[in-house]
């Protein structure tokens, strides 16, 4: 994989992001814990991009995972992140093993379309149903705790947090893509006919991921919830799910990688232009999309690769 | 397991397309270890048979055994799972990955492990048997080439390979040299034969070049409109005049 | 229930669904014709709402005759209609017909901000309201309840160009052409079919719809930053109801869920988004296709 071929640029990443508070202004760390989290979101969406398949109703997950935060702050005074992380996963993982069980027969507009309504039906609830959920208001994450001591969203110890958290996750996602599972899920846009023929279950190839895919959103949101500080029912709307849809393809969705430098690039632009265009921001970022479909579909990532792979970078036959 | 030394069985086996009656109360015994061409001219329902066998199809009268087991309407994973294995007509292979990959697709689903994600694909003792395999029928050159690169025969041979890597008990193939230049026919039928044998296989396979069935087959089946018209040793039946009119279409 | 809440429910769900459809009819001609679910429809709505607006409140400032604020409503509509719908198709959704759907989806979806950030850009964050058309016509009452003339309007417009897309796609040669197409693209290039003009034309349509709908609903509301956005997921799930690419199908997708939305709104408030969504995931996971839309099928 893309560590593995292009080492140096492996370890010089690492190195700083490492030694990132040291290098960075405290808000250049924020959108770099930001862009962590989103990260771990984005592959929630990416691992489906890799099979063929569009989610747009990633939003759930991530919303599921926000929430869960909110309402261990708001009624139990419980930040507890190490806590939270893995109970936000497992929430994501009960909501997906749920939800995943009417989507995995579905595919193409109709599996996009479904997991949209999912998410906008959480949406719905968490703005009406404003007695448990706050409403538009929303609910005020706090500050996280880890044994007691204080993790500040803004602060070093959290950035650090976040990226043990998203350095596990981009080691487990390694793993997944060499597993049988990962490599299913790219027959899966090539060949279902010769999946099925196989003995293996599409729908149980599109249902595992699914729940993989929960978990992700789960504990991305949790990081989210800390980082960002406050809760919302936007966490569940559907531009939510097209924001990730749309650092997948800014990365680029194939690699492990791609999505981080897509969330960073997304993070940094949405600051810059609604700093300097409040009012077109969002033009900004539909135009640079756009120069992409038009002429990179492989995103940032496969624009690195092809500059690279134009100085000697050397690539295996196998397709990654 | 009452089979009979049947392998597979079909007892009346009827399937419409609206008004066509692709399959007509086809009766069917399938012994251990045969090798069995079936010969028809196009829409005789021998593909239709295929594909009802295989589960593809649900039949709408009728019943298959395999192994003296009902398998009537079930999905063709489920009969996959009971060891029945299928080739096709247009080779049915992931395009997007290389030869060996392919293969240990096949093989990490027969062992049950398609879902896993922790463990790698490229498994040690996968990759070895899936390399013997790939040798075993030639291909062992484009062990690790893109399969766009394969040959017609190549792409032929890999489709079933990947079929056989399942270690079933049965296997169907569809016109497994069709595509093929004539030169390369019997090459890919003398690769692919012996080794179904010697792993005793029942074979069966749909053809529509006579001399390959001449050659490789122990017993024939000839469709005609949804039935079967002929049953027997290839010289009894395709020397038949009256049968090779109603499957070539001519004397 | 007793008949008073019964007629209420009623009329406002037959309301709404007016609404609904004129916004969800051009969108589910684009994906039947294109096969491409168009994101950026919902900003092309809400351009038509604001253009019509804008046009009504000038000429309405320089003292004409408020009647003819309705051809002012025309006007705007067809103006971004004809503007937004070639130049979207013929710029962009050309060069990516046969890429992947999550591609197509993005660029729709990209021109759906940019839209909606022209829209800032050009009027600013002040809502833009203009009544006249509305008031102008006057109120009558059923069952003690007040309506106004302009819902009639509405549902009247509606009517008409849904039929008017009907005739056109059954009852015109053009309409046969656009079903060849659709049917068989590559047999329709090969009898000689203007394929790339039909798939224009069907897109400047489903603009046209969308701001037409934009454009007469707008007297009904205040026209602000963003509500292109809260339209584009209702839209979608009016259609994935009705069946996407069914004209009829946006029609009984729009009246369900309308009179869905009414009786919610009069009985359990709180419900009133959720059920939207929720008869949208119960339908497409018992009929994926839609309620009259077609499966397509797999080959092997």
């Amino acid at each position: 994989m893309n560590f593995k071929q292009y080492p140096l640029i492996g370890l010089v990443s690492v190195a700083i992001l490492l030694a990132s508070p040291v290098l960075f202004p405290s808000w250049i760390l924020f959108i770099l814990t930001k862009a962590l989290f989103m990260f771990i979101a984005v592959q929630g969406v990416a691992v489906f991009l890799r099979g063929g398949m569009l989610t747009f109703g990633h939003a759930l997950f991530y919303a599921t995972g926000a929430y869960t935060v909110g309402f261990s702050a708001k009624w139990f005074g419980f930040r507890e992140i190490l806590v939270l992380i893995p109970l936000g996963a497992t929430v994501g993982l009960i909501m997906a093993a749920l939800v995943g069980f009417i989507m995995a027969r579905y595919r193409g507009v109709f599996f996009a379309m479904l997991n949209l309504a999912f998410s906008m039906i959480m949406y719905a609830v968490l703005l009406k149903f404003y007695w448990v959920t706050g409403g538009t208001d929303g609910i005020g994450a706090g500050v996280a705790t880890v044994f007691g001591i204080q993790f500040p969203g803004s602060s070093f110890r959290f950035y650090y947090l976040t990226l043990v958290i998203a350095g596990l996750v981009a080691f487990g996602l390694y793993r997944f893509l060499d597993s049988p599972l990962g490599y299913f899920l790219k027959a899966l846009a090539d060949n279902e006919i010769r999946i099925e023929y196989s003995g293996e279950s599409t729908f149980r190839v599109i249902y595992v991921t699914y729940i993989l895919s929960g978990v992700l959103g789960g504990i991305s949101g949790v990081l989210a919830a800390f980082t960002i500080g406050h809760i919302v029912p936007e966490d569940a709307f559907w531009m939510q799910s097209g924001e990730f849809v749309f650092i997948a393809l800014l990365g680029g969705f194939e690699s492990v990688f791609g999505p981080f430098m897509g969330a960073i690039a997304f993070e940094l632009i949405q600051t810059y232009a609604s700093k300097y265009f409040p009012l077109a921001w969002q033009m900004t970022l539909g135009g640079i999309m756009l120069l992409i479909i038009l002429f990179q579909p492989l995103g940032l990532w496969g624009l690195y690769e092809a500059v690279t792979h134009r100085f000697g970078g050397r690539r295996g036959a196998s397709h990654h | 397991m009452n089979d009979n030394g049947l392998i597979l069985q079909t007892i009346d086996l009827t399937r419409f397309f609206g008004m066509v009656k692709a399959a007509d109360g086809i009766n069917v015994e399938i012994k251990k270890g045969e090798f069995v061409g079936i010969v028809g001219a196009n829409g005789s329902g021998k593909t239709t048979f295929l594909n009802l066998v295989t589960g593809y199809l649900k039949p709408q009268h009728g019943r298959i055994l395999f192994l003296g087991q009902e398998c009537t309407g079930l999905s063709p994973r489920s009969i996959v799972k009971l060891g029945l294995a299928r080739s096709f007509q247009i080779p049915q292979i992931y395009t997007g990955l290389n030869v060996l990959e392919n293969l240990l697709l096949s093989m990490s689903a027969q062992a049950g492990k398609g879902t896993a994600f922790w463990k790698p694909l490229h498994q040690e003792s996968w990759i070895q048997e899936a390399s013997e395999i790939l040798g075993r029928f030639g291909l062992d050159s484009y062990i690790d080439r893109p399969v766009s690169v394969l040959p017609e025969g190549g792409r032929k041979l890999l489709d079933i390979a990947l079929s056989f890597a399942l270690k079933p008990s049965l296997l169907l193939l569809d016109e497994p040299t069709s595509g093929v230049s004539i030169e390369d026919k019997f090459k890919v039928m003398d690769t692919m034969v012996p080794i179904l044998k010697e792993s005793n296989i029942t074979t069966i396979f749909v053809e529509h070049d006579m001399d390959v069935i001449h050659r490789y087959s122990h017993r024939v089946l000839a469709f005609n409109e949804g039935k079967v018209i002929a049953d027997g040793l290839p010289q009894s039946v395709l020397d038949d005049p009256e049968i090779r009119k109603a499957v070539l279409g001519h004397e | 229930m007793e008949i008073r809440l019964l007629t209420i429910i009623i009329v406002d769900g037959l309301n709404y669904a007016a609404t609904l459809f004129l916004i969800s009819v051009g969108l589910t001609l684009v994906y039947g014709v294109l096969r491409i679910l168009n994101i950026s429809h919902g900003g092309i709505y809400a351009f038509g709402a604001y253009l019509a607006t804008w046009l009504t409140i000038k000429m309405l400032g320089v003292g004409l005759n408020p009647y003819l604020s309705y051809l002012m409503l025309l006007a705007g509509a067809v103006i971004i209609g004809l503007i937004a719908g070639p130049a979207i198709e013929l710029l962009l959704l050309r060069r990516i017909y046969g890429r992947d759907m999550h591609i197509q989806l993005l660029l729709t979806y990209s021109v759906l901000l940019i839209l909606d950030d022209m829209m800032k850009l050009i009027w600013g964050m002040q809502p833009l309201i203009v009544s006249e058309p509305y008031t102008l016509l006057g109120q009558f009452s059923i069952a003690q309840i007040l309506y106004s003339w302009y819902q009639i309007l509405l549902i009247g417009i509606s009517v008409v160009f849904g039929g008017l897309l009907i005739w056109l796609v059954r009852g015109t040669r053009f309409g046969k052409l656009v079903v060849a197409v659709i049917n068989d693209r590559e047999v329709s290039l090969a009898m000689g079919i203007n394929v790339n003009l039909i798939y224009t034309v069907a897109f400047t349509l489903g603009a046209l719809a969308a701001a037409l709908g934009g454009a007469f609903i707008a007297p009904t509301i205040a026209v602000v930053p963003g509500f292109a956005v809260e339209v584009v997921v209702l839209s979608f799930a009016v259609i994935a109801i009705g069946g996407m690419g069914s004209l009829e199908g946006a029609a009984l997708g729009a009246l369900i869920i309308s009179l869905a939305r009414a009786s919610t709104i009069h009985l359990f408030p709180e419900l009133e988004l959720v059920v939207v969504y929720l008869i949208m995931v119960v339908v497409l996971a018992f009929r994926p296709q839609g309620l009259f839309g077609e499966v397509e099928l797999r080959r092997i």
